[in-house]
């Protein structure tokens, strides 16, 4: 490690890092604008200005920005030199010139880095006595909201929509003084990544439009650690709370999974926490007064639940611990996963490869830092899109490497680096079903079914291993394509393969496999990494409960039977005929959920769920990471409980059971791992309930928090007790331990001087590497190094199109084929029409044109919705909206009929 | 014996002087307009609303006992949807009144607020918001401030360019 002397005081440093980075590193304030850990520098804003001096002799030195110099070992640089400090100060000054007098109707204002900086600077007052530039604002959507006025030319927008998330519709227009940061013309800004432009900007350009509609300061938020719950991928989150209400959700940095950014549907989709369609009491139905209090609903279950048969249905969107306390009070042999028996058996295939298939799986820095990166048959820019933010990453990453051989100039010398690379990109290949946006960084594409994305990928590790079978009859095209994608992995040295359960089809599943498992014997590092469709569908599919259709088969045999179906909405997995007629055998249905649902519609006892802001819980990510959520607010109402604390009262209403005693998560946690071997480990990613710094519990709320004495004086001038919720190392109230929490317990970033996000250099080891104490969250399958015996050989037939039927195949949207984050406005607005896409010859064949309104029959659904015609679909196939709000649950993969 | 003299003869002297006592509330102090008593949120010129709910006067506030809401019309123009102070709890400190950078909020001088019932002096904006400049006549917030929030447009404020054109690429 190389030292240098900061201040006439030796630190040890990281090599290869600049000087910036290093002066955080070890702590000391500098200020800076245009530099980003995520972005590097570009030495534009010279505000980070220090002192280099030649040697011990050298006493007037010179003006280096420090983002822009290399770490040197033994250089002697000064950071409080009376030059530097006022050529810093007057940077400021010369930005404060026009930046505007708002700040207090500013949303940035209390978590702003430029007036952090200003104040580190010591810059007070304006002598620059003309007027100030004003600029004209643009409409940027539902999501963003521009106020260009505030602008103070840093370029870090621009950078980082385009060249780090690959946007197109930003930029920078005008000259000189007069540049302009926003669109072409108004508009909604297309990249489902916008949110960050929030974070990114250092002064309030851009701000979150959501939390303008019940704008609450940082300093009056009650936050806490949480993980988003919005797909597969378990980006880290920080969750901020006021009068009852979810008033935003922001980044919260884990160097191994999502960094410093997360997209869209994850930042905006927290609204179903606020909205009217919750679920906020018990209701029994046929009461004269259905909706009841916890006393009567508790007594009213003794009935339902004992001297029935109890069998329970399980979620993928609800937590480890609720899941497991369902399956605790029913017991195993009556607990099932709630979804469809296809999707079950690839969840199934999936844990299996990942528990004993011997390959690793990435996290999300893992993919950004492989040089060669394949996705099969998973459209991830919509089912997992910060992963595909990280794919991107790996392509210019490896083009930047690549161009660093060749230049001696440090991989943090962004623009230097970007001007080599040019249109040079990693290796990626997208083999998927449709076009999608990644399309454009990829080396090679394919679009076909996924049997036909299966062949191609058998074929790629059959060129890979020879001793695998190359499947039958491939077209000369494709021999040749799996030719290329073969050599170019076989030139790679960190190859990543993504696929998932987004297709519906097995077979690209053990395709998959077979790719990353030829790579690993090559002696290479290979990655395997599966999407899934919900939050916790890893945790719930590790458990192993039979599907639903089991479920209904038993049902079939069985009276007197009561059903408690946990935070799932059953019609979303599994075919409308199905559910109701699974609904209509059983005697009772107790559903416990957040928000009304077609299935919570049919239930007989309601039970109200907290949301993942309202409790705490455990999910497992698509890397088998299990990250611990603490919750954020209590709700008003202590009918609503989070799922697993409902399930224990119901145990304990069981003749003959224990004692109702309350569990704290971590006891849960401890009880799964000696319940089920493949979870050992996953009570150390919760904090004990009793866990206390020096004796105190955290606080949820900054030491500026307001209002504590008037917030409720309208219903009650006497203040109430705090609240206190037992289970967390937190509190509700800004007592507690002030100093730096433990990495898996930061409710909000805050360190003196640094109020705004950027205070969370200090919450790292270094910068852009993991937290202090390590990044939290338990890797579960880590724990087997085994290698499996086992390779896949049986191929797919090659797709052929039939008359008169089509293939049925899912089209997913960002915004849409989510199921909670539609309750959210904003994303609403954003979400398509659902339709149906045919290919151009069946368009033709069928006589219909765009727009036209097409039927869907299945065995068993029959929908119509209105047609697009595609270009990049193969003739045979037909596209329908997966996961969007009614359209029935459909079968992937299965032959359809369709009519004009 | 000659101290006490002494102390006779000066209470003697004081019967003449000028009594300090006033005859409250049959007779009223002179309050300056800078005391610190209740707490009031003011209007500008133009009869808008001062506040524009920036939360700056909680924060300040050493016993908490402001809390508001802010939101937006139609223009884009902050104010609060409630605003409340509790008065039993207020110390008269006049802390928001500094932290206050549009002058809405201020402290007047009347401190004649007592209530029977704790629960009276918990005001809402209703009680607060008077129909007056209060102390600082002529201020309007958004006339200074860079945004357009229905007051003026951008660039019509006071020591504002007019808006940049960013087709140009004069100098």
């Amino acid at each position: 490690m190389p030292t240098i002397i900061i201040d006439n005081i030796p630190y040890q440093v990281k090599a290869g890092s600049n000087l910036l980075e290093a002066c955080l590193g070890v702590g000391i304030d500098l200020p800076y604008f245009c530099w980003h850990p995520a972005l590097g520098s570009v030495g534009a804003c010279r505000q980070c200005a220090v002192k280099v001096f030649k040697d011990e002799q050298d006493n007037s030195g010179r003006l280096v920005m420090s983002c822009m110099e290399a770490i040197k070992d033994g250089i002697r640089i000064s950071v409080q030199d009376k030059g530097a400090k006022a050529f810093r100060e007057q940077v400021i000054e010369w930005l404060m010139t026009n930046h505007p007098h708002d700040c207090p109707v500013c949303d940035e204002g209390g978590s702003c880095h430029l007036q952090d900086m200003t104040v580190m600077t010591g810059h007070d007052y304006r002598r620059f006595k003309y007027k100030k530039r004003t600029y004209v604002n643009q409409y940027l959507g539902p999501l963003v909201h521009h106020e260009m006025n505030r602008c103070i030319q840093c370029y870090r927008c621009v950078r980082y929509y385009r060249d780090y998330a690959g946007g197109h519709d930003l930029n920078v227009f005008g000259a000189h003084n007069h540049v302009y940061f926003g669109r072409e013309k108004d508009g909604i800004l297309e990249s489902p990544f916008s949110g960050n432009l929030a974070e990114v900007c250092p002064t309030g350009v851009f701000t979150d439009k959501t939390l303008k509609q019940h704008y609450t300061r940082k300093w009056d938020l009650t936050s806490a650690p949480s993980v988003c719950q919005q797909c597969s991928v378990g980006c880290n989150i920080l969750a901020g709370e006021r009068y009852g209400q979810l008033r935003n959700v922001l980044n919260r940095y884990h160097s191994e999974v999502n960094g410093y950014f997360i997209c869209d549907r994850g930042r905006f989709g927290y609204e179903h926490v606020n909205n009217v369609n919750r679920i906020r009491q018990p209701i029994i139905r046929n009461l004269t007064v259905e909706a009841v209090d916890e006393t009567t609903l508790l007594t009213h279950l003794q009935q339902v639940i004992n001297n029935r048969n109890l069998i329970g249905i399980g979620s993928p969107r609800a937590s480890v611990e609720s899941n497991y306390s369902l399956m605790h009070l029913v017991g195993k042999e009556n607990y099932y996963s709630g979804i469809s028996e296809d999707a079950t058996f690839i969840e199934r295939k999936i844990v299996d490869i990942l528990e004993n298939g011997g390959i690793h799986t990435p996290s999300l820095k893992e993919i950004e830092n492989a040089d060669a990166v394949i996705v099969l048959g998973e459209d991830i820019w919509n089912t997992a899109p910060v992963m595909a933010l990280s794919v991107r990453q790996s392509v210019m990453k490896t083009a930047a490497r690549e161009a660093m051989t060749q230049i001696s100039t440090p991989a943090w010398n962004d623009a230097a680096v970007r001007e080599r690379v040019q249109e040079d990109r990693g290796y990626f290949a997208n083999l998927a079903i449709t076009e999608s946006p990644v399309d454009e960084w990829s080396t090679h594409t394919y679009h076909s079914v996924p049997d036909n994305i299966a062949r191609l990928a058998f074929a790629i590790a059959s060129k890979l291993r020879p001793e695998l079978p190359l499947p039958e009859g491939m077209p000369e095209a494709d021999l040749q394509l799996a030719e290329r994608v073969a050599g170019a992995l076989e030139n790679a040295k960190h190859v990543v393969v993504i696929s998932g359960s987004g297709p519906g089809s097995e077979t690209l599943v053990r395709a998959a496999y077979n790719i990353a498992r030829a790579v690993q014997e090559k002696g290479k590092t290979a990655g395997l990494a599966f999407v899934l469709p919900e939050s916790n569908s890893m945790g719930a599919a590790m458990m192993k409960a039979p599907s639903f259709d089991k479920a209904l088969q038993r049902i079939r045999k069985e009276n007197n039977t009561t059903v408690i179906i946990l935070e799932n909405d059953l019609y979303r997995y599994n075919s409308t005929t199905d559910v109701d007629q699974f609904l209509d055998t059983c005697k009772s249905i107790i559903a416990i959920d957040s928000l009304n649902t077609l299935t919570t519609g049919k239930a007989h006892v309601l039970v109200p769920a907290a949301t993942f802001a309202e409790s705490d819980g455990t999910s497992i990510n698509y890397e088998g990471r299990a990250q611990h959520y603490y919750q954020v607010f209590m709700p008003a109402n202590p009918c609503i409980k989070e799922s697993w604390k409902w399930l224990w009262k119901m145990k304990s209403l069981m003749a003959g059971s224990a004692n109702g005693q309350e569990h704290h998560p971590d006891e849960i946690l401890k009880q799964i791992e000696s319940s089920y071997p493949q979870f050992t480990g996953i009570s150390a990613s919760a904090a004990p309930a009793d866990f206390r710094i020096y004796g105190q519990l955290l606080p949820r709320e900054p030491h500026r928090y307001s209002g504590r004495t008037a917030m409720l004086a309208n219903i009650g001038v006497s203040e109430p007790k705090p609240l206190d919720d037992g289970d967390s190392p937190f509190t509700f109230t800004m007592e507690g331990y002030q100093g730096l929490p433990p990495a898996p317990l930061i409710p909000f970033y805050w360190r003196p001087g640094w109020n705004s996000v950027q205070a969370l250099n200090k919450y790292q080891q270094e910068i852009g590497g993991p937290l202090r104490g390590g990044d939290p969250g338990i890797r579960l399958f880590d724990r087997n190094d085994k290698v499996a015996s086992w390779w896949f050989n049986d191929t797919p037939e090659a797709f052929a199109g039939r008359t008169g039927k089509w293939l049925l195949l899912p089209q997913y949207h960002v915004f849409g084929s989510a199921e909670m984050s539609r309750w959210s406005a904003a994303l609403d607005f954003l979400t398509p029409q659902p339709c149906i896409s045919i290919s151009q010859q069946d368009a033709a064949q069928l006589g219909v044109s765009e727009g036209h309104m097409l039927t869907i029959e299945t065995d068993k659904e029959r929908f119509s919705l209105p047609v697009a015609v595609r270009s990049d679909l193969v003739q045979g196939v037909v596209l329908a909206p997966a996961g969007f709000q009614s359209i029935p649950s459909l079968a992937w993969g299965t032959w359809i009929k369709i009519m004009a | 014996m000659l101290s006490n003299l002494r102390t006779m003869w000066l209470v003697f002297v004081h019967l003449f002087k000028k009594k300090a006592t006033v005859q409250y509330p049959e007779e009223k102090n002179t309050l300056r307009p800078r005391w610190r008593g209740r707490i009031v949120l003011t209007k500008d010129p133009d009869g808008g609303e001062r506040c524009v709910g920036c939360y700056l006067c909680a924060a300040a506030c050493p016993v908490d006992c402001i809390a508001l809401q802010a939101t937006e019309d139609k223009d884009g123009r902050r104010y609060p949807e409630f605003f409340r102070i509790n008065f039993s709890r207020c110390i008269f400190c006049g802390y928001c009144e500094e932290a206050c950078p549009t002058y809405a909020i201020q402290l007047i001088p009347d401190f004649e607020m007592a209530e029977y019932n704790r629960q009276n002096l918990v005001f809402e904006k209703e009680d607060l918001l008077i129909d007056s400049q209060g102390k600082y006549p002529g201020y309007n917030f958004y006339k200074v401030a860079g945004m357009d929030a229905g007051v003026k447009k951008k660039g019509e404020g006071e020591n504002e360019e007019p808006p940049v054109d960013i087709y140009s690429l004069l100098p």
